[in-house]
């Protein structure tokens, strides 16, 4: 019975922490603004956990049944503690301690100037996916966010089409996309990793399936990654045929470095490397979530559309390091 | 309970009327009063029917709702799940919280109020009956319509928030959000006419004696939350205005292109929602304000408290809305301040939860089903109203808003604070409303399966919240953590439903065939218990003169004497119906209100309404105009049978120590109908002037014209006009007032020509103007302004017209001075927003500097 109890003990708060993790949870934090709003969080829980308990063990003694009443002296003078100590002082007590603490967690969240200039991000969203761009690099990728741990990031987050919202829970909070504005968002990771980014604002059909992944590297692994997606766009010039095969079928919405200037999809310079099967997905998408304008190519010859789409792999894959 | 000597001065008193023979009174009453049969039905006004019906019709809606979402958890019970494809599941959840929000919440919330109040503050009807009725059919209808939409698959689906840019016609095309933003504003107006008749109801049909500090504190919360309907519903009615109009003919208020801003929608749309949670709340909270004192056997603790904490969430409540929007993206400052407001509103929730404590502590509580539910209502609602202090937190707010952190922390607000003390009320009134006592065994199943069944499903929804799972998503992917938090919360969902069912069940059994009702059964207070149960549809034989805030605890025979027809008002050989009007503040008597019977105008008013709504839905413009005027036409025979209207009241005689009859004065229900209305009005301009001061300050890429296009010598004299016609309106009121009606039909015609004249001046004003409203939203809001502006005037000018004719038929004259007044205010109203408009759209540029 006793060693029972002692592993309940030991094991329960495991257990519970257990049930906090996810790729997505904000319970499991990996940056300094996620860190601050758990905390903010298990702070809150606690004292409302208090607060409910109280309120609810004086509700159920006062219901109790019973036909003699308090004297009308020491009535009153209850009445009175009860409304000006709950009712007022409680609630506003309770505000001004967490407004101390809010307050200065909000401002730590916020994109003030820093003495290491933050990374700048862009995120553009569209019904439904993502397009990154990293403007001093002059790198664009879609559907996958990488950025340096241990390093501010700046994600300047807007939209193309509807309102979305920008948020990767484990690394912070989130910030609406709206078309015509720019918002700022201030994350950073503590330790590389790989996260989730989820939409979080109603966006239409493909809603729920609005998320891609984050992918904290360490400031060396970044930069050689950044390096990666500037690579020179030779190669795809190597088979001409192909290339305005390309052109020819996919240009008009889709931008390849060095090939086509496109943007109404997803920039496919580094494709291959974010996704390993092509074909796959062109000749499938339309039986998938989530829901996307590109054409089923069923005016391609089947051969055709597995020759542009393997060259399109092998042109854009990452290369062997 | 002091005054216990209170029924024998009342003995004294009426002593010597001899007893009137109970059942011939009754059945006077009932010739005068009665509802009638067959498909007469429809042509019933009585606030105890309609009340019946609203409450009858948001179950229904209730059950409709509920099953959605039980869809929808089916739906979520597993990971990877798509038996419920996404388009059809955005329908359900869109319509979830529509249904929900304006198709149940509120109605049946009205149809108690309807239902209770005119009974509790010891009044015969409401003070429009027919007004009623017509709320009731614009309720009826527009859910149907809306209903219609979902029968057909083709649902609104993008959130009952309609968030533009995603419910506009580039990405919903199609009419699903057509038939949101039509049939919502119909029922809009339903709801704003119960919540302008309760206004006028409480503050002018109280029974004698029942000052504003002793009416019951019922009463003060259906004030609160009808002035809030007042003020909180007229922005939604523009922004969906708008929005259709933006749908329909093109005009760009949220298109950012063209200088218009999504973010509007948003600010006019939480402007609305959020003093809606109140609206749903403080009724809900003023039930458990009544039952709790009945079932502590004391008068609740801190009615002063209580009516201050009520007033101040009413105004604390229209300053929270931005704290919906705190990831859009507003500027620091204007979150924290929001921040901070959203915390203040938990002083006046919590001065009522201590209030309540305070009562049950000091009195001596007996146990019976109303309290089960109160008891529930307070953990649940304890438990939502912190989850909502720590979402007012911006930086934890920022974490998890749009996730089912959210979903719960809602659940937790409404169904704690709004469903739980529903059922508590009609658990409470239930043998008034069915003269049946509800049972206790299954009373305690319903419950116990609802409140296990609801924090099963919510409690653990705040978890899988925190663990980052976004609203509004048809399915997850497995090994996110959610698979077993959303197992759980879709097991209790089904609980609660088997609970809810239950309660129903209950409800309708005992309903039908439980146990009699003993007169007062729970031995209350206040005066709906006075009535017979169920009620006769005059509710009193005789109206009683209260003196303190329990009548029925300081005069425990009032039921009886009432019924002996003791008390005022019982004369009834005229055929009128009527109830008295009281000072709003003193309740002295002042005059007799007399009532309208059951007419068919507003059946089919509505009915027509309804059309005009198919015509917009269909795009058929013509038939939509075609039933405008039906209405307009309807509407106006309606008011024509007003006043001393031989179908209201051919007799204006009152028996030797009466008060006149209403119509007979210069105040009366209808000249604060008309206020409030215009209260209504005033905060629909206030939101399109707050639009165009917004999207002229904040929107992304506002455009100005080169110049103005705007003829403002011709707007100008537009408006100076109206002025001049109010003036001159007031200048034969005042001789009216003086007793001279001898040139007053001459210069009513006179008004009425000046009401044409400056119609056509605003729209030639209009027409030189030029403007191009499909191209930016800065034609686009003026334009809205000028519709604005011309309708009034247009309105003003048929009022007008309709009061010449009356004063030459002799249904207006200085022995019936009373209608002219309520054309002056109106009159009035178009005179201050003509001139506003002018200063907002010519003189405010010329000061910006810009065109």
């Amino acid at each position: 019975m006793r060693i029972a109890f002692n592993t309940v003990f030991k094991f329960a708060p495991l257990l519970l922490l257990a049930a906090c993790d996810g790729p997505q949870s904000t319970l499991q934090p990996a940056g300094p603004a996620a860190h601050t709003a758990a905390l903010l969080w298990w702070g809150m829980f606690i004292v409302a956990t208090a607060v409910t308990v109280m309120v609810t063990v004086f509700w159920l003694w006062a219901m109790r049944p019973r036909e003699t009443m308090l004297p009308a002296l020491r009535a009153r003078q209850l009445q009175k503690r009860l409304i000006i100590g709950g009712g007022l002082l409680l609630p506003l007590g309770a505000s001004v301690v967490l407004l101390a603490f809010g307050i200065p967690a909000g401002h730590s969240m916020l994109p003030l100037a820093t003495d290491e200039p933050p990374l700048r991000i862009e995120v553009t969203a569209r019904q439904w996916w993502w397009q990154v761009h990293y403007p001093e690099a002059q790198v664009t990728t879609a559907n996958e966010l990488h950025l340096p741990a241990g390093r501010p990031v700046d994600v300047h987050v807007s939209s193309e089409d509807v309102i979305h919202s920008f948020w990767v829970p484990r690394l912070g909070g989130k910030m609406d996309m709206v078309p015509g504005r720019v918002n700022v968002l201030r994350l950073s990771a503590a330790e590389p990793g790989v996260f989730r980014a989820q939409c979080a604002e109603f966006c239409g059909l493909g809603h729920a399936h609005m998320h891609m992944p984050v992918t904290a590297h360490t400031e060396p692994d970044f930069q050689r990654w950044l390096a990666q997606q500037q690579r020179a766009p030779d190669e795809r010039q190597a088979e001409p045929a192909l290339a305005s095969a390309f052109r020819e079928h996919c240009s008009e919405c889709h931008a390849l470095r060095g090939v086509s200037q496109g943007g109404a999809g997803p920039d496919l310079t580094t494709i291959g490397a974010r996704r390993t099967d092509i074909l796959g997905w062109l000749t499938q998408h339309a039986q998938q979530p989530p829901p996307t304008p590109a054409p089923d190519h069923g005016q391609l010859a089947p051969g055709q559309l597995a020759d542009i789409a393997d060259w399109l792999q092998r042109s854009t894959e990452a290369p062997n390091d | 309970m002091t005054d216990h000597e209170a029924p024998l001065s009342q003995e004294r008193e009426h002593g010597g009327k001899p007893l009137l023979d109970a059942a011939e009174q009754h059945n006077k009453l009932v010739r005068v009063w009665g509802n009638p049969g067959g498909l007469r039905v429809l042509t019933v006004v009585n606030h105890t029917a309609i009340g019946r019906y609203f409450m009858i019709t948001g179950a229904v809606f209730f059950i409709i709702g509920g099953l959605m979402a039980m869809l929808m958890r089916t739906q979520l019970a597993l990971p990877g799940q798509d038996w419920i494809p996404p388009h059809i599941y955005n329908q359900l959840f869109t319509m979830h919280g529509t249904v929900m929000m304006f198709l149940f919440a509120v109605p049946i919330l009205e149809g108690v109020a309807l239902y209770v109040i005119p009974k509790m503050i010891g009044a015969r009807d409401l003070a429009f009956p027919r007004l009623s009725a017509l709320g009731y059919y614009c309720y009826l209808f527009g859910g149907i319509i809306l209903m219609t939409s979902v029968v057909l698959g083709i649902a609104p689906d993008t959130g009952w928030f309609m968030y533009t840019p995603l419910s506009d016609a580039v990405y919903t095309p199609g009419l699903s959000a057509d038939f949101w933003l039509i049939g919502i504003t119909f029922i809009e107006i339903s709801a704003v006419a119960a919540g302008i008749e309760l206004v006028v109801s409480i503050m002018r049909t109280r029974t004698e004696g029942m000052t504003l500090q002793t009416m019951p504190l019922f009463a003060w919360y259906i004030l609160a939350m009808s002035l809030m309907i007042v003020f909180g519903f007229p922005p939604l009615i523009l922004a969906s205005i708008l929005l259709e109009l933006e749908r329909a003919a093109g005009l760009p208020f949220y298109d950012v292109l063209r200088g218009g801003d999504p973010i509007l929608w948003q600010h006019l749309f939480w402007l609305f929602g959020h003093p809606e949670v109140y609206i749903i709340f403080l009724p809900a909270a003023g039930i458990i304000s009544t039952i709790l004192p009945v079932f502590a056997r004391r008068p609740m603790v801190g009615y002063r408290w209580v009516v201050v904490s009520v007033i101040s969430t009413a105004f604390i409540s229209f300053g929270l809305w931005v704290h919906h929007m705190f990831t859009v993206g507003i500027p620091q400052l204007a979150q924290a301040f929001f921040s901070v407001a959203s915390m203040m509103v938990a002083v006046p929730t919590g001065i009522q939860i201590f209030a309540w404590l305070a009562t049950l502590w000091t009195g001596r509580p007996v146990f019976e089903v109303p309290m089960l539910w109160t008891i529930g209502f307070l953990v649940i609602f304890v438990i939502g109203g912190l989850t909502g202090v720590m979402l007012a937190l911006v930086p934890f707010n920022w974490q998890v808003h749009d996730t089912h952190f959210v979903v719960a922390h809602m659940h937790y607000v409404l169904v704690g604070g709004m469903f739980f003390p529903l059922v508590a009320g009609l658990y409470y009134w239930w043998p008034h409303l069915t003269g049946r006592m509800p049972s206790k065994v299954l009373a305690h199943w319903g419950f116990w399966l609802t409140f296990v069944g609801f924090n099963l499903t919510f409690l653990v929804m705040h978890l899988t919240g925190l663990l980052g799972m976004p609203r509004r998503v048809y399915t997850y992917d497995a090994g996110m953590g959610w698979n077993w938090p959303n197992l759980v919360s879709s097991i209790g969902g089904f609980v609660m439903a088997a609970g809810i069912a239950v309660v129903i069940l209950d409800l309708v059994l005992h309903g039908l065939a439980g146990r009699r009702a003993r007169i007062n059964p729970w031995q209350a207070d206040t005066l709906e218990w006075a009535t017979a149960t169920p009620p006769a549809p005059y509710n009193f034989v005789s109206l009683p003169k209260v003196s303190g805030r329990h009548p029925l605890w300081e005069q425990p025979d009032l039921p009886e004497t009432i019924a002996e027809g003791r008390h005022g008002l019982t004369s009834i050989n005229h055929g009128r119906r009527e109830t008295w009007g009281t000072d709003p503040v003193s309740g002295r008597i002042r005059e007799i209100i007399h009532l309208p019977g059951n007419s068919w105008w507003p059946f089919f008013s509505a009915l027509a309404l309804a059309f005009m709504c198919i015509g917009l839905l269909a795009k058929v413009y013509v038939i939509a105009l075609a039933a405008a005027l039906v209405a307009l036409g309807l509407l106006l025979r309606w008011a024509w049978e007003n006043g001393t209207h031989p179908a209201a009241a051919p007799d204006g005689r009152t028996a030797a120590g009466e008060p006149p009859l209403h119509s007979r004065t210069f105040d009366g229900p209808g000249l604060w109908g008309m206020g409030v209305t215009l209260l209504a009005n005033g905060s629909l301009y206030m939101s399109l002037l707050f639009g165009w001061f917004y999207l002229w300050t904040v929107a992304p890429q506002w455009q100005l014209p080169e110049h103005s296009h705007l003829h403002w010598p011709l707007l100008l004299a537009a408006s100076l006009l109206m002025p001049l016609g109010w003036l001159w309106l007031r200048r034969l009121i005042a001789r009216l007032r003086a007793g001279d009606d001898a040139r007053l039909q001459q210069g009513l015609w006179w008004l009425a020509l000046l009401g044409c004249g400056q119609c056509l001046l605003l729209i030639a004003g209009w027409w030189r103007s030029a403007l191009v409203p499909g191209d930016t939203a800065h034609d686009a809001v003026i334009t809205v302004f000028l519709m604005y502006t011309l309708l009034h005037c247009a309105l003003a000018t048929v009022m007008a017209l309709m009061q010449a004719w009356r004063a030459r038929r002799g249904y207006v004259s200085r022995l019936a001075p009373y209608e002219p007044l309520l054309v002056e205010y109106w009159w009035g109203y178009s005179a201050v927003t003509t001139m506003v408009s002018f200063a907002a759209l010519v003189l405010w540029p010329l000061g910006w500097g810009g065109a």
